[in-house]
């Protein structure tokens, strides 16, 4: 083919990407190592103190990185059971298949906050539904003021939100497996549950494997939740590092060194997700 | 055994529907109560337990002397941001998404794969680090507070999803169509835009669809970089929720902005029903 052709396919998108992102990214890094906050806005040069006072002297920084990776990896396993148990479920025919189609993907196409602003609502701890219906039980769980059962709200919320994007993926990936391995196992008399276990889920794995990562990725940027449902509260019990950037640069101005958050931040998720592709990799695609 | 395994198939479609259902329902019932059945304890049934009355919706086209809330300018705004933006998205998407399915490229120790990466992952960049940058950056081209800020943001958030789906789809369109449009004397750009995109639909309407998905659901960047002038739907709504919380108006808000796209997830399923998202043709 033409070679002199694909640089005009290639560039207008590619320039457009960089050229909008190299400003920031560079600014980041220079911004980490200014003192910039609202008493003195600007760009002078403090060295690598930020990253010192985010190594040695925030203990909170690290306990909202924590949480991030509880809560994520916690709403991600739940989101992928559920996701694949419900891809599973619609994928032959059942009655009423489409219809269960669409209203499993409904959840993922409302916007995040607005639904947190109505599942507020769901969980109101004296003239909420939730409350009202298990007061049948005598029980009242604080859902949105006990720092424990807090983060479990933002669990629910979460996965009613992203495991349609889940059962998506697995949905599209279950569609488009060839149909040979299981006739295979239908003339071997293979039960349900073999059929499962040696044909769909390894054949299934190296998608499962991509699905996983790619919630993950939007999964640690959890943050319209937990800023709409709880402000992080109560205390700090279900502040992520993405809320406690926020709070220190654009509610506190403390620029400089929310950018030096950032940019950590960045660093870790990037070798993390690395991990974490590489062990599942190793580990479902084994067998 | 079988029968067991029938029974906790439709025992878990039963509990997930409920699951499902069940904001949007009390959502909708919310939306007609007034002060009283709101606050009085928890309703449930119109006009069993409550006297359902449409002050909630007629709040939303008052104007906001009258004590409206007036949600119609925020929702245009949101509409022409992300269909703006995604259309950009994928033309530009689609172009380097052609590019890299189609051609090889090599600079140094970049190639291909490198590239198609390069793409994919800004999607791993936490909105929060590119937040405070874009917020100074914008501030300093006066693009801070009005539209044209936001589309070049959404842009960035958006290009990745479109060159991720395009460059899918792209390798499983035959490499023949292509060729025979250049035998026959069409010049590249040509055989693109007479031969390869009308194949490619399919692949264009699951890419906008999940494009204008990502960008309509946006909160954060919108929340950073609007305040006053130019306000989209979803920061207009969490807004309604910090003041006294009139339950029924912001229910009822709310069920508008999620209307539109629920006309997206008919689409998405029958794209997905007939195996296109995976980008199969013929």
């Amino acid at each position: 083919m033409n070679f002199k052709h694909k640089y005009f396919f290639l560039f207008p998108g590619l320039f457009v990407l960089i050229g909008i992102l190299i400003f920031p990214i560079i600014f980041v890094v220079r911004l980490s190592l200014s003192g910039w906050n609202s008493y003195n806005p600007g760009l002078d040069y403090i060295g690598l103190e930020n990253y010192i006072r985010l190594f040695t002297d925030d203990p909170r920084f690290w306990e909202s990185f924590f949480r991030l990776s509880f809560l994520s990896v916690t709403t991600v396993i739940l989101q992928y059971v559920i996701g694949f148990a419900l891809a599973h479920m619609v994928w032959k025919d059942i009655k009423f298949k489409r219809f269960f189609r669409v209203l499993f993907l409904v959840p993922m196409m409302t916007t995040p906050v607005i639904m947190t602003v109505i599942w507020r609502t769901f969980f109101h701890e004296s003239l909420g539904p939730v409350n009202d219906l298990l007061s049948v039980f005598g029980v009242a769980p604080k859902w949105l003021t006990d720092p424990v059962i807090a983060k479990f709200t933002v669990i629910i919320v979460e996965v009613w939100q992203w495991t349609p994007f889940m059962f998506l993926l697995l949905l599209a990936g279950l569609l488009s497996l060839p149909k040979e391995p299981f006739l295979a196992a239908a003339i071997d008399g293979a039960s349900p549950v073999r059929k499962f276990i040696y044909v769909t889920f390894p054949l299934m794995a190296p998608i499962s494997i991509g699905a996983i990562i790619i919630r993950l990725i939007e999964a640690s940027k959890i943050m319209d939740t937990v800023y709409v449902l709880t402000s992080g509260g109560p205390g700090t019990s279900t502040e992520t590092s993405s809320f406690y950037i926020f709070i220190k640069g654009l509610r506190e101005f403390q620029m400089g060194y929310a950018a030096s958050m950032s940019f950590t931040y960045l660093i870790i998720m990037i070798i993390s997700l690395t991990i974490i592709a590489k062990v599942l990799t190793k580990v479902l695609l084994k067998e | 055994m079988n029968k067991l395994y029938i029974f906790l198939k439709y025992f878990f479609i039963v509990v997930w529907t409920v699951f499902v259902v069940a904001p949007f329902l009390w959502a909708l019932t919310t939306s007609f109560k007034d002060f009283q059945s709101v606050n009085g304890g928890v309703t449930y049934i119109p006009w069993v337990d409550f006297e359902p009355n449409l002050e909630g919706w007629k709040v939303l086209i008052k104007s906001p002397a009258k004590g409206g809330v007036d949600i119609i300018e925020p929702y245009f705004n949101s509409l022409f941001v992300t269909c703006t933006a995604s259309l950009i998205s994928i033309i530009l998407g689609t172009l380097s998404a052609y590019a890299l399915s189609r051609y090889t490229f090599k600079a140094g120790f970049v190639k291909n794969n490198d590239i198609t990466f390069f793409f994919i992952s800004q999607r791993i960049m936490p909105p929060i680090v590119l937040s405070i940058p874009f917020f100074l950056f914008l501030s300093s081209i006066n693009l801070l507070d009005s539209l044209t800020g936001l589309i070049v943001v959404y842009i960035v958030l958006l290009m990745p999803i479109a060159v991720w789906i395009m460059v899918d789809f792209f390798n499983k369109v035959p490499r023949e169509i292509d060729e025979t449009a250049l035998i026959d004397g069409c010049n590249p750009y040509q055989a693109f835009i007479k031969v390869v995109l009308p194949n490619s639909i399919p692949g264009l309407i699951v890419a906008g669809m999940f494009c204008i998905i990502f960008g309509w659901i946006d909160f954060f960047f919108a929340f950073i970089l609007t305040f006053t002038e130019v306000q989209l739907l979803p920061v207009k709504i969490v807004a309604l929720n910090s003041s006294v919380t009139p339950w029924w108006s912001l229910s009822a808000s709310a069920l508008v902005s999620v209307a539109p796209l629920i006309i997206v997830a008919f689409i998405v399923e029958r794209y997905l029903s007939k195996g296109n998202l995976s980008g199969a043709i013929k």
